[in-house]
């Protein structure tokens, strides 16, 4: 076990290593002064100069690397170029909405999804099935953006249940915190428990044809027994490794409901940052979300290992 | 099987003609066992021919702006008209052209570029090294970051868009088609091809190019999905497709304003864009199920 966390966490330095690279070479990969593209055709040669020295693009480009892997490794994401502030201060304040939606929507796409999916099992190829199935192909095929709007005619215009804007902190108390966020995080959980649903069903399909599984119902266990002590908990496995790789799928989720919402996140700050090409913002999160995704999926195979000893071999 | 036929130890690869026979053969037998195929195919081939005709179809200057400031829904104007007085109907089947017509470019460029990377990385060993930490690296990144950052750099346009899908597309591919490539090599039939002396490209793309088109194929429909999806997120965004292009995206964005006056702006091109999706899923599944029931529920 020991030695398989330890092969698998050196493996994760050199994808964090190319993240690094692809991160700074972005700005260098578009021909032309990287100076020009950010400060746009209204910038004075003023302002091109004092970018290109905050960006440090008037250095040889070995020099700008290792600089920028120095800051990096000190914690220093950066200077904004519009704000002039430091980056990781611009980033804390817009960590607990995100993070706030992160949460919300993984406990309930999860609690969803797996429901849908084991009763969909549990009933395989009925009506409820198919009722169930068909819903999950349409949960994935809905862009967000469009599923927001629907949800915010419903429940916010006509029903007026739950506002479409104004995004209240959870220090105003968590019960107008988590009804403020109701319908961004029903968009989200709708689209990822449609793709978590689907997993469940099919890798519980796959465990109910196993001969433990006959065994159990041979030896007179209720149906609920097998379906929750044997069969879920093998099932369960790739399920948990489906929601760590759609981690990267509820970003484009977030960035788009965070600005539909207006939701005062990591998402909304990336699209401001993109409007006025602010670089090293947009640089610093590539950085942040890639390498928190490499480091999440880390736990999640190293926790898979530890949960099924056949994979450390 | 009626008769026990021994297998024979040396699998070989099937005529050119046989795969078209038996391609046509596998769509009967997909249609017949899941239904839902047809649904897919007949929207499918609908939207298309609509998109194919809309210079028939459209029937008023939709760049044009009028004073018919958000009418409703009407016999007149089918799907209303916007904030500018243009026709939604028309936008919605004009738009139709430039999402779909980035859907199927991202999902080409993606499948033939990470088809012939992947042969390579798959065959020669330290390419593979390589090439494989970059793809890693490359997935890292959500598919709308690095789009978003891309676009931010290269200015919002169809093409950019094209290239910014691209870049993740293919690199998806080629970790794909890589682990089908690092199986098939082991086959008996590319060590008898390599015994006669086929030279190597003669191996990659007539030996084992041709047993990585099931999976290809499936991965096609996926990534034809997401990129239709992608296209419509980044021009919702205002990242995209610039807004006096009409696609699916951009016109659900011009519709967010009105929500309470003027649903139908943003709801008829949402719709489109989910019937389409949907259709393509659908394709995509079943043929998933007919290529190898083992994979049921793996990609989407």
């Amino acid at each position: 076990m020991w030695r398989y966390t330890l092969v698998r966490i050196l493996s994760a330095i050199p994808v964090i290593a190319v993240v690094g690279v692809i991160t700074f070479s972005i700005i260098h990969i578009a021909p032309g002064d990287p100076a020009a593209i950010i400060g746009g055709d209204e910038a004075t040669v003023e302002d091109l100069e004092r970018i290109r020295q905050e960006l440090g693009t008037d250095q040889p480009i070995h020099v700008q690397f290792v600089r920028w892997v120095g800051r990096l490794a000190q914690g220093d994401l950066g200077t904004s170029i519009f704000s002039r502030k430091s980056i990781t201060s611009l980033m804390a304040p817009r960590l607990q909405p995100t993070l706030s939606l992160g949460i919300q929507v993984i406990a309930l796409s999860t609690l969803l999804g797996i429901s849908i999916g084991v009763i969909s099992a549990w009933k395989a190829g009925t009506i409820v099935d198919r009722g169930f199935m068909f819903f999950a192909v349409l949960g994935f095929s809905a862009p967000g953006f469009w599923l927001a709007f629907i949800l915010i005619w419903v429940f916010a215009v006509n029903l007026g249940w739950f506002p479409a804007l104004g995004y209240r902190p959870i220090g105003d108390g968590l019960f107008s915190h988590v009804h403020s966020m109701f319908l961004p995080v029903a968009v989200n959980s709708i689209l990822s428990s449609a793709f978590i649903s689907r997993i469940t069903r099919s890798a519980m399909l796959d465990v109910l044809r196993e001969d433990f599984v006959r065994t159990a119902r041979a030896k007179g266990l209720r149906e609920m027994a097998v379906y929750m002590r044997h069969a879920f908990r093998p099932a369960s496995i790739p399920v948990v490794t489906v929601i760590g790789a759609s981690l990267a799928s509820l970003a484009t989720g977030f960035v788009v409901t965070e600005s539909i919402f207006a939701i005062p996140g990591l998402g909304r700050m990336l699209i401001e940052a993109i409007i006025r090409r602010d670089f090293p913002i947009i640089q610093a999160m590539m950085m942040v979300v890639a390498t928190a995704y490499v480091l999440i999926n880390l736990v999640i195979d190293i926790g898979y290992a530890y949960l099924d000893p056949r994979i450390r071999y | 099987m009626a008769t026990q036929q021994e297998q024979p130890s040396i699998r070989l690869a099937p005529s050119p003609g046989a795969r078209v026979r038996r391609f046509f053969d596998a769509f009967i037998i997909i249609t017949r066992s899941n239904p839902n195929v047809l649904i897919g195919v007949v929207i499918l081939t609908a939207i298309l021919l609509m998109t194919v005709f809309s210079p028939i179809i459209v029937r008023s200057d939709y760049t044009q702006t009028t004073t018919d400031l958000r009418l409703p829904p009407s016999s007149e104007h089918w799907f209303g008209t916007d904030a500018f007085g243009r026709d939604v109907f028309d936008r919605v089947i004009a738009g139709s052209r430039v999402s779909l017509y980035v859907g199927f470019a991202v999902t080409f460029i993606s499948v033939v570029l990470g088809l012939v990377i992947a042969l390579f990385a798959g065959y020669f060993r330290l390419l593979d090294h390589i090439l494989m930490r970059f793809v890693d690296g490359l997935l890292a990144f959500p598919t709308i970051l690095l789009a978003l950052a891309l676009i931010a750099l290269l200015g919002g346009s169809v093409n950019n868009v094209i290239i910014a899908l691209s870049v993740t597309g293919t690199a998806s591919k080629v970790r794909l088609v890589r682990g089908q490539v690092l199986s098939l090599r082991e086959e008996q039939f590319v060590e008898a091809a390599r015994a006669i002396g086929a030279p190597v490209w003669r191996i990659l793309f007539l030996h084992i190019a041709p047993n990585t088109i099931g999976i290809v194929l499936v991965q096609a429909t996926f990534t034809l999905a997401t990129a239709i999806l992608a296209e419509a997120s980044l021009s919702f965004l205002g990242a995209g497709v610039p807004e006096f292009i009409p696609t699916w995206g951009n016109i659900v964005a011009t519709g967010k304003g009105y929500v309470q006056v003027a649903f139908w702006i943003s709801f008829f091109p949402g719709v489109f864009l989910t019937l389409t999706v949907l259709a393509v899923v659908l394709i995509g599944d079943a043929l998933r199920d007919y290529l190898d029931p083992k994979l049921r529920g793996q990609f989407l």
